[in-house]
């Protein structure tokens, strides 16, 4: 919403500077978004006076002029256009001056004639044909054939004031809920109690008079009485189509609409200063006289002053004739009955029509107007009748045409004003203050709430304020909310802090970290496709995903059941930006249809992704286990898992706490990493952060150090290839009696001098007991035993 | 014999004084020492000297013996440090050839912000929430005061899942107030993190999916007073000792009064420049006391409840913090980027 100072100070005297009147506003509640002045990049440019039009001796069609500008002699300006004659008022750039978007204007030689400057057109100045409908496009901009410019011209004056080109403007952002800022009248009354200027309101006089019945001439029928709250119309004969006068076009610039004509600019004009939407119909086009305000048959059809054919259904409303629409009520006017320059009689619409209906109705067509904005917010019913009777006093003002005596008033719905009790304790306890009662009224009062006794009367365009808590605010805001104290919570103290899974979280994001492992963010939603992408049958299970009706676009249109995709994708982003490796991790949701009111069962996974020269399975491996150290998970096994079509099948394994499977980890699929174009091994782990929090071990109880030591022996056993290192452990686990505290892994070592299809394996076997040292004979007994259960089991044999 | 004894400790101790290295010292203590030695080798003449002489000159040799010995372990001694010197000299390393680090990860910084803002909270006894991003209509709108025909509820601006608009991506992390107030025991402190999304194309400053963090408070006798004074605080942990802020009057359906809370430009401090759009002030967050339609709704009686609550925009929070300029980096998850934090 732009506003111009000129036309506020009409309502409310505030000579604030721009900087000091956005922020005091902002304070106040309407946020200042941006400030200007218009024709803030024109300096040095002046009304001139030709004098003299010479020929350019080198030249066809350029002039050598003898400019006045106020100072002394004449100066002389070339300029090329075809529009100027003796004694013309014209704008000149001169030497060293600036136009709108940066253009710099010095003194120089056109075709060796010296010119000490620049004549400019309207579009030289950042004008159009609106601003100025007298002027021409293509040419100078000739000032003295402005009937309401000539005659008031001196040369060697300011530019923007000679063509009132200065006003100030100040754009606002308006909430929701107050609609009744999107006004100059709205935003006039909070800068009067904002300022403590008195508010200076008009009530409109209209003279009337003008030959027939209104009642005669026009009928108006509202069968859609439900979302017609008011409807209100008078009637203007005679019209005569010119341009509106120059300080009305230039209120409508400022507040960025554009001039077309009289009436039409009084239906803006109206718009902006009361917040109320016009609109303008062509009385000859009414057929029948008669207005009738009705939903829209189905598959009616309208073309709109935009020229655009709109096919209707039962849920928009339509102004309509006898026979036909002829406007979008509350959105656009139909093209049929729009004011044209033989317009004769004018029909002025002010009504208040259903947000609701206005807002989908306008959705539904893409079409949302600056109308049917301020309609769909809910606008003051009481508004319609001073505004219609506006826009006919302006009528008389402009000598625009004759207004017949009477209005047209239909209403609906007859609003009950709210009247709430004021409660000076409550407001305090609630903001924290110390406000005086006598303060709080005349705050209210301020904004034109009637306030007797305790009783407060809440004006009509106040349909925000409802209850103590709304008071409230009008009282702080008015206050200051920078004056209320602050102060640190009291009352009972809660024990806060995280949940168990948030724990969880927390210590394994640590654990990735501390591994080198970067945290990352992903989407939730993924494309259908993805789930090719990572080679998952068509008929999967969990393919069903929640899909979203409206995405942005095939990419972001179902939410993830698996978080390997985004991790994949992240991996291949990196790959492609030549990063020579990247370890991930990221702690996402899943989302899976079936949980509880229709919503997701919404899980979290704990995801590591990796590629580059450190990275193998054992790598991801020794990854996994320690997070798993790190959370004192217990009792855990790899399970090589071949089927997975995610994975590698020789490289792929689920990792188990005791009975729960906790995820699966391994090398991507060379076929998965072709679909991503990644030419390198990629890795990835997707552990359940539910079973994480499961397996999650007690906290660490303290063991006794040993007090004796320990015997250690080496073993090498041949075996078949196919015999597991874990199988081979945990026969040892089973075969040793009781003094075995450690096995571990030293070499598996395949080809001569071992047979084909053997392979030897080594362990380091550490042998303790807690009360006496171990004599050689009481260890050697128990490996004899682990390598009698060896070769039984395992055919595995001492090498 | 006497003068014997003098020659021989003032040639050992002479010796010894000037020994270059191990092994001449230990051919020195042979020959002096030794069983062989010089010394013992006067010794053997000592049955020549009469029963008299022998105490005098027993003492003497001994006296002797214990001077070269000690001569001995001097000079091995300094032997030994020289030796150990050269050996650190030799061990010496170039301090500034670059350490063996080991590649520790990164926290995103994102999350940074957000675990610095949750921390601050659960100092203050809040109660970090998590809550379902699917989410009812129900929740995300109605129970917020947001009315059937709030702008926010069209299908340009959220995501949906069925025609009847019944499920949908929550569009903010505020639905974790009304589901707080539902299941939790009064006297409530919460804090919501979590990923909220909204129909806005990918750009600088926008993305379909972002970050929230939502914070309420309900309790007894709760002002606007205490709502100013938590989020000055907040504002301080995170900005620095003496951050100034500002409240303005604004606008949510679900608190009444509203208000959006802005940060002093930490660059121009207040004068206005580019990066506070010469305002002099940067928006952080929106808050305000709830709406007392909104404790009714969750079954919570307003003349005797008051509350509070915020909701900030992580992202914006974590750029500020990191200075990044571009929104879309944030989602790229490019190592280069994320290895800075």
């Amino acid at each position: 919403m732009n506003l111009s100072r000129e036309w506020l100070n009409e309502f409310v005297n505030v000579t604030a500077d721009q900087k000091e009147f956005a922020e005091a506003m902002t304070l106040s509640g309407s946020k200042v978004e941006t400030t200007a002045t218009e024709g803030e990049e024109i300096k040095n440019v002046v009304v001139g006076q030709v004098k003299s039009l010479e020929r350019h001796p080198d030249s066809d069609h350029m002039w050598i002029c003898q400019v006045d500008v106020g100072a002394g002699d004449p100066i002389q300006i070339v300029t090329g256009a075809q529009n100027l004659c003796e004694g013309d008022f014209v704008p000149a750039a001169l030497d060293d001056s600036t136009l709108p978007g940066g253009v710099h204007i010095t003194a120089g030689k056109l075709r060796g004639v010296e010119s000490n400057g620049m004549l400019c057109s309207l579009k030289e100045l950042g004008l159009t044909i609106h601003d100025f409908p007298y002027a021409i496009e293509d040419g100078i901009f000739v000032l003295s054939r402005d009937p309401e410019l000539a005659g008031k011209l001196t040369p060697g004056a300011d530019i923007r004031e000679a063509i009132s080109f200065h006003d100030q403007v100040v754009e606002f952002e308006i909430t929701p809920n107050r609609p009744d800022c999107l006004s100059v009248i709205g935003l006039a009354r909070e800068a009067s109690a904002t300022f403590g200027a008195p508010l200076k309101l008009h009530t409109p006089v209209v003279k009337g008079g003008a030959d027939g019945n209104l009642a005669e001439l026009l009928d108006v029928e509202t069968p859609a009485a439900d979302l017609v709250p008011r409807y209100t119309a008078r009637m203007v004969r005679n019209v005569k189509i010119a341009p509106s006068p120059l300080w009305m076009r230039q209120r409508l610039r400022a507040m960025g609409v554009r001039p077309i004509n009289n009436i039409v600019d009084i239906t803006n004009y109206v718009m902006l200063e009361y917040g109320q939407p016009m609109h303008a119909f062509d009385y000859r086009y009414v057929k029948g006289g008669k207005i009738i305000v009705r939903r829209a048959e189905e598959g009616e059809k309208l073309t709109t002053l935009d020229s655009k054919e709109h096919t209707l259904t039962g849920s928009h409303l339509v102004i309509a004739d006898e026979s036909r629409a002829v406007g979008l009520a509350g959105i656009m006017g139909g093209e049929n009955s729009e004011i044209v320059d033989d317009t004769a009689d004018v029909v002025f619409e002010s009504a208040c029509f259903d947000g609701t209906t206005i807002r989908k109705g306008a959705l539904a067509l893409g079409m949302r107007t600056e109308a049917s904005a301020k309609f769909e917010k809910g606008l003051d019913p009481m508004n319609t009748l001073p505004a219609v009777d506006r826009a006919c006093e302006l009528v008389e003002l402009l000598g625009a045409g004759e207004v017949v005596d009477g209005v047209i008033d239909i209403l609906n719905f007859v609003p009950q004003p709210t009247v709430l009790t004021l409660e000076p304790d409550k407001i305090n306890a609630l903001l924290g203050t110390d406000v005086a009662a006598a303060d709080m009224v005349d705050i209210l009062k301020k904004l034109d709430f009637a306030v007797k006794g305790d009783q407060v009367t809440v004006p009509s365009w106040r349909g925000d304020v409802r209850r103590m808590a709304d008071l409230a605010e009008e009282v702080a805001r008015f206050y200051g909310y920078n004056n209320i104290p602050t102060t640190l919570m009291r009352g009972q103290t809660t024990l806060g802090g995280y949940s168990p899974e948030q724990q969880v979280e927390r210590q394994s994001g640590a654990a990735c970290r501390a591994l080198g492992f970067d945290e990352i963010i992903t989407y939730s939603f993924i494309s259908p496709t993805y789930y090719d992408k990572i080679r998952w049958p068509q008929d999967a299970q969990r393919r069903k995903s929640f899909k979203i009706l409206n995405p942005l676009g095939e990419d972001t249109s179902i939410m993830r059941t698996t978080t390997l995709p985004s991790m994949l994708e992240i991996l291949t982003r990196n790959y492609n930006f030549r990063n020579k490796s990247a370890k991930l991790y990221e702690v996402g949701r899943t989302y899976t249809p079936g949980g509880k009111d229709g919503l997701a069962i919404e899980s979290k996974y704990l995801t590591l992704g990796a590629y580059g020269e450190d990275m193998d399975f054992f790598a991801l491996k020794g990854a996994v286990e320690a997070i798993l150290k790190e959370l004192r998970c217990e009792n855990i096994s790899f399970v090589a898992v071949t089927e997975n079509p995610s994975y590698h099948p020789g490289r792929c394994a689920a990792v188990w706490a005791g009975g729960q499977v906790l995820g699966v980890l391994g090398q991507l699929h060379p076929l998965v990493a072709k679909n991503y174009d990644v030419d390198t091994e990629l890795y990835a782990a997707e552990l359940s952060l539910a079973a994480l929090m499961d397996a999650k071990g007690a906290d660490p109880v303290y063991t006794p150090l040993p007090k004796f030591p320990a015997v250690t022996r080496d073993i090498a056993v041949v075996c078949d290839l196919a015999v597991t290192v874990g199988a081979l452990e945990d026969c040892i686990a089973r075969g040793a009696r009781g003094l075995l505290k450690e096995v571990t892994l030293f070499d598996i070592y395949t080809g001569a001098p071992i047979p084909e299809g053997k392979k030897s394996v080594a362990f380091n076997l550490t042998l303790r007991a807690d009360d006496r040292s171990l004599t050689a004979e009481e260890a050697d007994a128990d490996v004899r035993a682990i390598l009698e259960l060896l070769e039984k089991e395992l055919e595995a044999i001492l090498r | 014999m006497k003068e014997q004894l003098a020659k021989i400790r003032t040639e050992a101790l002479a010796a010894l004084e000037s020994v270059k290295d191990a092994a001449a010292l230990d051919e020195l203590r042979v020959k002096y020492l030794g069983k062989k030695g010089e010394l013992t080798a006067v010794l053997k003449q000592m049955g020549k000297l009469t029963a008299e002489e022998r105490p005098a000159m027993g003492a003497l040799a001994n006296e002797v013996r214990a001077a070269v010995e000690a001569a001995v372990d001097a000079a091995s001694e300094k032997l030994a440090e020289a030796a150990l010197s050269l050996k650190l000299k030799a061990e010496t390393v170039d301090v500034t050839i670059p350490g063996k680090t080991p590649q520790l990860g990164h926290k995103h910084p994102m999350y940074m912000a957000l675990d610095e803002i949750k921390d601050i909270f659960v100092g203050m006894g809040f109660t970090v929430l998590d809550g379902p991003e699917i989410e009812l209509a129900s929740y995300n709108f109605d129970k917020l005061n947001a009315e059937e025909g709030h702008p926010s509820r069209d299908w340009s601006d959220t995501f949906y899942f069925d025609e009847g608009s019944r499920v949908m991506l929550r569009s903010q992390t505020s639905p974790m107030q009304v589901r707080a107030m539902e299941t939790m025991e009064l006297p409530i402190r919460i804090i919501a993190p979590g990923r909220v999304y909204r129909k806005d194309e990918v750009d600088a400053t926008h993305s379909p999916m972002f970050h929230q963090v939502e914070g309420m408070v309900i309790d007894k006798n709760v002002t606007m007073a205490d709502l100013k004074g938590t989020l000055n605080l907040l504002a301080e942990e995170l900005f620095g000792k003496g951050t100034v802020t500002r409240f303005r009057p604004h606008h949510f359906p679900f608190t009444e009064p509203s208000c959006e809370m802005d940060v002093q430009c930490h660059k121009c401090g207040g004068a206005g420049c580019p990066t506070c759009k010469g305002e002099g002030w940067i928006e952080l967050l929106g808050a305000g006391m709830i709406h007392p339609r909104v404790l009714e709704m969750s079954g919570i009686d307003p003349n005797e409840w008051s509350g509070w609550a915020f909701g900030m925009g992580l992202e914006r929070t974590a750029m500020r913090r990191f200075k990044i300029a571009d929104l879309r980096l944030i989602f790229e998850n490019d190592v280069r980027f994320l290895e800075q934090f």
